[in-house]
């Protein structure tokens, strides 16, 4: 009889763990808490550095996992887990071999940063709401009017004390690199700019999309946070910031403000972390058995991790990683079997 | 008791204001060398600069400035550049800096 996977998570990591796992001869099973295998991946538009449309990578995913006929519980939320299988909300058990947690990561509320105004005045989106409205084939303002000038945010609910969110989330600067691109693509006679503290540009090809933002789209990167956004009278928005490498408080009015959300850890990791004795890092997310050797393996045998609920992760190091997570799986189940 | 101030003071404001600032000096030298705009802020250019090294001079300052639109007495502080071409060597982009210098003082010769 096959060995029994259990994969947490239907998202982009959950779906190439299966799919390598099925092709190693183990029978997975995807638990995806919603109605639709994809993650947050559905939501996005166009991928970093080569402005790949998503859908280009995660339909294949999503076709596959049909063909092979990899059995897949939708609307269904993981509680609690061992190394012998999951239990559901529902009440309803898996048994099996080995459980894999994919299940990924929460977008940073930016209600949560109140001085930016997201969800009080209009105009102020986040990184995910510009992607949704590129999906939906338009980016306009409230009053349906184009914008002449566009201020991108970043790190907003990353590298923050002020909201319990310590880290970097790594993907965000990239982001906003490209959708800053985008924006000058789809209004040519606006001004872009970004408001930065440090510019991370760690994957191949980003700093050279940086370079070209800055050379070909003449996008201002202006280092300083953004300290507040106030509306004025004629609709537009205010912010202020320090151009902190002039020394020089910096103030304009805009017409749009990006918010470049960042990634934090899910709210259920303590409660599945409890259930099985594993660990979490301080910043909420799960810890891996070792940064280095055991990165896919939790601190207890039998129950694996992919993607970004260890670490914020790009969609590229995702389905890398998704690999080394069912090769340690295989390693393990070979184990237990002799 | 010219020495005593009671705060009452004009001070120019020192915010820089984009929405005042007159930006068209800014976009046509931006125009002329869009690779001005590659500048990561390194300070290699002041590191490097003569001038800088011997007066106030912080030639990465001026011209972030002057992208912003803030050109006072920006003529004036690229008068100590001796376009002597030392910061060109150092740029990490890659900037013609010698060439910026030359540009900003062209540009705002008759600001
Ligand atoms: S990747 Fe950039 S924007 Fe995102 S948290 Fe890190 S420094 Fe901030
Ligand atoms: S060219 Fe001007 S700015 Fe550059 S190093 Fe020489 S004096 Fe300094
Ligand atoms: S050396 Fe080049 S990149 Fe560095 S501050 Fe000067 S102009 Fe900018």
């Amino acid at each position: 009889m096959k060995p029994k996977v259990v994969i947490a998570g239907g998202g982009a990591a959950g779906m190439a763990v299966a799919l390598r796992l099925e092709r190693l001869g183990v029978e997975p099973v995807i638990v995806e808490r919603e109605e639709r295998l994809g993650g947050k991946v559905r939501g996005w538009h166009k991928l970093f550095p080569t402005f790949t449309p998503a859908a280009e990578v995660l339909d294949p995913l999503v076709a596959q996992i049909g063909r092979r006929g990899i059995e897949c519980r939708t609307g269904a939320a993981v509680e609690a887990l061992s190394e012998h299988g999951v239990k559901l909300a529902s009440g309803q058990t898996i048994e099996a071999d080995a459980v894999v947690v994919a299940t990924g990561f929460t977008l940073f509320d930016a209600r949560r940063k109140e001085e930016y105004g997201y969800g009080i005045y209009d105009n102020v989106v986040t990184s995910a709401d510009l992607e949704r409205m590129m999906n939906e084939g338009a980016v306009r303002l409230a009053d349906g009017s184009t914008p002449r000038r566009i201020a991108l945010l970043h790190c907003v609910g990353s590298r923050d004390e002020k909201v319990c969110q310590r880290h970097c989330s790594k993907v965000c600067c990239i982001t906003g690199v490209k959708q800053a691109i985008e924006l000058k693509k789809m209004f040519p006679e606006a001004d872009v700019f970004n408001f930065y503290m440090d510019i991370r540009m760690f994957g191949a090809g980003y700093e050279e999309l940086y370079r070209e933002a800055q050379q070909s789209y003449n996008i201002h990167f202006v280092r300083g946070r953004i300290s507040e956004a106030s509306p004025m009278i004629n609709g537009r928005i205010q912010i202020k910031a320090e151009d902190t490498l002039t020394g020089r408080p910096l103030r304009m009015s805009i017409d749009m403000l990006v918010l470049l959300a960042g990634m934090r850890a899910n709210d259920d990791n303590a409660a599945l972390a409890a259930s099985a004795g594993l660990a979490l890092a301080p910043n909420g997310f799960m810890q891996s058995a070792d940064p280095f050797l055991g990165a896919v393996r939790s601190p207890r045998r039998g129950i694996f991790y992919a993607g970004a609920v260890t670490a914020p992760k790009s969609l590229a190091d995702t389905l890398a990683e998704a690999s080394l997570t069912a090769d340690a799986v295989m390693d393990y189940l070979n184990s237990v079997q002799r | 008791m010219s020495g005593l101030r009671f705060g009452y003071g004009i001070n120019r404001p020192r915010a820089i204001d984009i929405d005042s600032n007159d930006l068209r000096k800014s976009n046509e030298i931006l125009r002329e060398m869009p690779e001005l705009q590659t500048c990561i802020g390194c300070g290699s250019c002041t590191a490097s600069c003569t001038a800088g090294n011997l007066t106030e001079f912080n030639f990465r300052r001026v011209h972030t400035l002057v992208r912003r639109g803030e050109y006072r007495s920006a003529y004036e502080e690229m008068n100590k550049c001796m376009l002597c071409g030392k910061c060109r060597l150092v740029c990490p982009r890659g900037i013609n800096t010698r060439g910026v210098a030359m540009l900003i003082k062209r540009k705002l010769g008759d600001f």
